[in-house]
């Protein structure tokens, strides 16, 4: 029986299409500001990043003092003595310009070390859940294994037996590549997971229905989709890999002086805490609160990409 | 919820004869702790491969720094050949294996006719004090809190508790063991005159384990707090909690019975990954506290490149963690029944 057509015509509904478009990046972008938490870390990591930037600068114009500079006369001082507005250390270094010269170590590693696990992680996730099969399996079983090995020791053994010696960023090779190993698999995980559960929705069989090639299938739908946890696991990785780092330096086993690292700032203030305990206090502080910001973005990153996550 | 993924497939390991014994939840269970412990062989002997792999890929002899100079090529051939390191590798990797099984990890290159299970053996007891202290502080302040949390969501109390469960997830623990010293043990020092302070090392039974121990547990007790009030809020909001309120149960015996007994179960499993916290962690809290156990001369055997004993304390480590995820495992199929073994 034919339908009469004006009982197909309904009120026209309002659909409150706002004036212009939001994307998805810029509505995470709004939820992201919203979160207060989120945005003092935002602003503290962007401060860091200027002031690793800055602080050579200061040094080679003598605007701060210069951090590897030992001083007999003012050893030890508390804050504020001959100067030095953070005190000095157990050598008579300033303690302010070695934090800030420090601050390009925490960071290289942080950042970097996500810039080598990503094009890993992902693609190897990516082959293993879309194709499945055999490489899946092999993946599954190895990270099984992988997950035997505890992060840090893994770390420890490695630095332990390859250690270059030369500038801090060439020092600092064997540790980015031991911390990327160990940090792959996560991430690798993560991907196949998000891609077994998206291979499976409407579109993508629309996708592939309409004779999409598996590369396009996998650069246009997949990767777009499951890109919002990828950039909150490798978001929270930061801080992880500048604890790792952190730990190396504080254990001896990491960059060699004279670069300085907060770890290594907070190891020699542990040495001579009781004349100078603001030796510690300042660089513990300093890792402590750079490592509280990445995991504020973190959290505001993982409920401005996923509303759904959100309590 | 099946716990396992990606392991052998059920039935692979007992002919079909054995089905009855198999299928029934007792006899389900000892084939899955059977294939467990199984499982456990590859995983050491991959972790042996790896790490021996490693130093013997390592660029120049464990002998380049000994003593602090270059030592005459006859002392260095003597020494290789002591250790057996002058024979091809494949033969040694054997003998090491062969030797692990008998539980055998060789001779320290740093300390002259020491074993490296001597050394285990004698930082073992420090080690172990510390981790069971520390776990002793986890369960009920990680559990705890974090009831409370979720019970007064929302509230100040809920507030603090997670504020406070922020800050330690973030900041590392030797960063925290440090600041402790600052305050327990110079500052207090020094504002009551000399009459209370925490020790900032060394070891004791006694006020010697407080800040070691408080350190170690500080990181997990904010997980397990953060991820009981999670799991918790979810339980509390379910019909049964509701159908229990409702025919006027105590408050005691909704939480305790009801609340607690089905968001406890996903706490159980992340006590594996918290007990190989423990032991990592246990590797720098002893180096910030002054403590002999086995993650200082862990510490000491990565920077003097001795070799064997960095060996046997991974092998050793990954060995304690591997079990430890096995009991949780095994715990979580008694504890939940839901879960199935295959």
């Amino acid at each position: 029986m034919a339908i009469p057509v004006a009982a197909m015509e309904q009120a026209p509904i309002d659909w409150e299409v706002p004036e212009v478009q939001v994307g998805l990046w810029a509505d995470a972008w709004v939820r992201f500001r919203r979160n207060r938490l989120a945005v003092v870390g935002l602003t503290i990591i962007t401060f860091l990043i200027v002031v690793a930037l800055v602080s050579p600068l200061l040094v080679h114009f003598g605007l701060l003092a210069n951090p590897i500079k030992q001083n007999v006369d003012s050893i030890e001082t508390g804050p504020g003595v001959n100067g030095h507005l953070f005190g000095t250390d157990i050598l008579g270094r300033d303690t302010l310009s070695r934090l800030m010269i420090g601050s390009e170590v925490s960071l290289t590693v942080g950042l970097l070390v996500q810039a080598i696990i990503f094009p890993i992680g992902l693609t190897i996730g990516l082959t293993a859940g879309y194709f499945g099969g055999r490489i899946d399996n092999l993946l599954m079983r190895f990270t099984d294994i992988w997950y035997a090995f505890p992060d840090l020791l893994f770390v420890l053994v490695v630095v332990s037996v390859w250690r270059l010696s030369g500038s801090w960023f060439f020092q600092l090779i064997p540790i980015f590549g031991a911390i990327a190993l160990v940090n792959w698999v996560g991430l690798a995980r993560l991907v196949r997971g998000q891609v077994l559960s998206i291979k499976e929705k409407e579109y993508i069989e629309a996708a592939r229905s309409s004779g999409s090639p598996p590369l396009k299938l996998i650069l246009r739908h997949l990767l777009p989709n499951s890109l919002g946890p990828i950039i909150v696991t490798l978001t929270f990785g930061i801080p992880q890999a500048i604890f790792l780092e952190a730990v190396l330096s504080f254990l001896g086993v990491g960059i060699q002086p004279p670069q300085p690292t907060w770890g290594q700032m907070v190891a020699d203030g542990v040495e001579a805490i009781y004349p100078n305990p603001t030796g510690v206090v300042f660089p513990a502080l300093a890792i402590g609160f750079t490592l509280l910001a990445f995991s504020f973005i973190g959290d505001g990153l993982r409920d401005a990409l996923d509303p759904r996550m959100r309590r | 919820m099946a716990v396992i993924a990606g392991r052998p497939k059920r039935g692979a390991l007992l002919p079909k004869q054995f089905a009855a014994v198999t299928d029934s939840r007792l006899g389900s269970l000892g084939v899955y702790v059977l294939r467990r412990v199984l499982w456990m062989i590859p995983v050491v002997f991959f972790v042996i491969v790896i790490t021996f792999s490693l130093m013997h890929l390592a660029s120049g002899s464990p002998w380049d720094k000994a003593g602090g100079r270059q030592l005459s090529q006859v002392v260095i051939d003597n020494l290789n050949r002591k250790y057996g390191l002058n024979r091809p590798i494949y033969e040694q990797f054997a003998l090491y294996v062969w030797n692990v099984l008998h539980f055998d990890f060789g001779l320290s290159y740093q300390y002259q006719g020491k074993t490296v299970v001597e050394l285990i053996g004698g930082g073992w007891p420090y080690t172990a004090t510390i981790g069971v202290l520390a776990f002793a502080l986890i369960v009920p302040f990680g559990i705890g809190l974090g009831v409370i949390a979720a019970l007064r969501q929302n509230s100040r109390v809920d507030y603090a508790t997670m504020g406070f469960a922020t800050f330690a997830a973030s900041f590392p623990n030797f960063v925290i063991g440090a600041l402790m010293i600052v305050f327990f043990s110079v500052l207090m020092y020094k504002w009551t005159g000399g009459e209370f302070f925490l020790p900032a090392g060394g070891w004791g039974v006694d006020d010697h384990l407080v800040m070691p121990a408080v350190t170690l547990a500080l990181l997990p007790i904010a997980y397990t707090a953060r991820l009981t009030r999670a799991s918790t809020l979810e339980v509390i909001r379910q019909d049964y909690v509701r159908t229990a309120w409702a025919k006027g149960l105590s408050e005691r015996l909704v939480v305790v019975r009801h609340v607690l007994k089905n968001a406890l179960i996903p706490v159980v499993t992340t006590l594996g990954p918290t007990f190989a916290f423990l032991v990592t962690g246990s590797v720098i809290v002893e180096q910030v506290f002054s403590i002999p156990g086995i993650g200082r001369a862990f510490v000491q055997a990565v920077n003097s490149r001795d070799y064997p004993m960095i060996l046997g304390t991974t092998v050793l480590f990954s060995l304690v963690i591997a079990v430890a995820n096995l009991i949780v495992d095994i715990l979580y199929v008694f504890i939940d029944p839901r879960v199935r073994l295959t």
